[in-house]
């Protein structure tokens, strides 16, 4: 596999974060959770690797959405 | 009491309120560089204006005051899109005199996609803090220059991550601001278990620094905040942190000063003055920074 920029290493970090935060929540909705991070970055796949001020948004934009789904209170999402 | 205080605070406050517009816009730098650089958005991210759509004023009057607005539009949803630059004319006899009055209008009557926080527009509650015209301003406070011949430039506070059009995100700021304890700290009770009381003397201490509404606008137009506001707080939180070690009823101003002493959080202030200088409630931070030093030093 090609070495990874810092952004791309950022974002794949980021996704691991996602991932790891979906086994805290309940067993029967998990795979909701792990669909719905799956589907977001899925979503912008597309951006350009080149286009570092539309990645470092998305970057900033996941990150204040997994602070808010880590919460214990949120128990299921669609 | 309200009305005695209002007429202090104009006596008391370091600037004039009303004063001329000349003096008003103007920071170090020249005008004609302010047009491009000031912000921080250099031209070769943003599109140009000549590059967009110009939306007409929809129903000029007889004798139309004709005026060009630059905005600086950005939509999230298109987060590969660049920003851009929109210009808007707007007839200046159907506006109000604010740039407040103008984005409005062009909301309701022209693009209602543009976005920008706005809540008393008398610039009490500090929501409308934008850059325009190369000066950080509460656009409610900001009147739309008369010269029709020049356009005005709308920006969202520089340095600023953009949360949509001119919507900066301030959660840092917040957080800063939330990190410096910003109640009444005590342990003990008065004698007779009322009110904690001041004499006149020691309130006066707090007039100047109980005024800041929290804009952002000292905050974002300082050089030293835009490289270092992880750590440094910026005037506007420093202004605050100064009205609580000046408060003679708290009692943990060392804890306080305790906290401060370090070299990023007070002492990245290099006195710039583009505090003083672009505070639209005419607060001079610059001045609490200034005495939070010397009370540092002191002890």
């Amino acid at each position: 596999m090609a070495r990874l920029s810092g952004l791309q290493r950022e974002v794949l970090s980021l996704y691991r974060r996602c991932l790891r935060e979906t086994r805290k929540k309940p067993l029967e909705t998990r795979g909701n959770f792990m669909a719905y991070t799956r589907v977001e970055f899925r979503k912008h796949a597309t951006v350009s690797k080149k286009d570092f001020n539309a990645i470092e948004f998305l970057l900033r934009k996941g990150q204040r959405q997994l602070e808010m789904y880590s919460s214990p209170g949120i128990r299921n999402i669609r | 009491m309200s009305a005695l205080r209002s007429t202090t605070r104009l006596f008391a406050s370091s600037k004039p309120l009303f004063r001329p517009a000349v003096f008003a816009r103007s920071y170090a730098t020249v005008d004609a560089l302010s047009q491009v650089s000031a912000t921080g958005h250099t031209s070769n991210k943003t599109i140009q204006e000549s590059k967009t759509l110009n939306v007409q004023e929809p129903n000029p009057s007889e004798q139309p005051k004709i005026k060009t607005f630059q905005v600086y539009r950005w939509n999230p949803d298109q987060p590969t899109e660049k920003p851009k630059m929109q210009s808007y004319t707007l007839d200046l006899n159907k506006t109000g005199p604010m740039m407040l009055d103008a984005l409005i209008r062009i909301k309701n009557e022209m693009d209602p996609t543009l976005t920008f926080r706005r809540s008393c527009r008398e610039g009490i509650c500090g929501s409308c803090a934008m850059n325009i015209d190369g000066v950080n301003t509460l656009a409610c406070l900001c009147r739309i220059p008369t010269d029709t011949a020049k356009e005005s430039r709308i920006y969202p506070l520089p340095h600023t991550y953009v949360v949509k059009d001119l919507v900066p995100d301030l959660t840092y700021f917040y957080k800063q601001y939330k990190s410096i304890k910003p109640y009444l700290q005590r342990d003990t009770k008065t004698e007779d278990g009322l009110e904690y009381r001041q004499s006149p003397e020691e309130r006066k201490k707090l007039d100047g620094l109980y005024e800041c509404i929290l804009c952002a606008c000292c905050s974002t137009s300082c050089p030293s905040y835009w490289w270092n506001s992880e750590e440094y707080l910026g005037p506007a939180i420093l202004l605050q942190s100064y009205r609580w070690l000046a408060d003679s009823r708290d009692e943990k101003t060392a804890e306080r000063k305790a906290a401060l002493d370090n070299s990023m959080s007070v002492y990245r202030c290099h006195t710039i003055l583009n505090c003083s200088r672009t505070c639209p409630k005419g607060l001079n931070p610059a001045r609490a920074i200034a005495e939070i030093k010397k009370m540092m030093a002191s002890n």
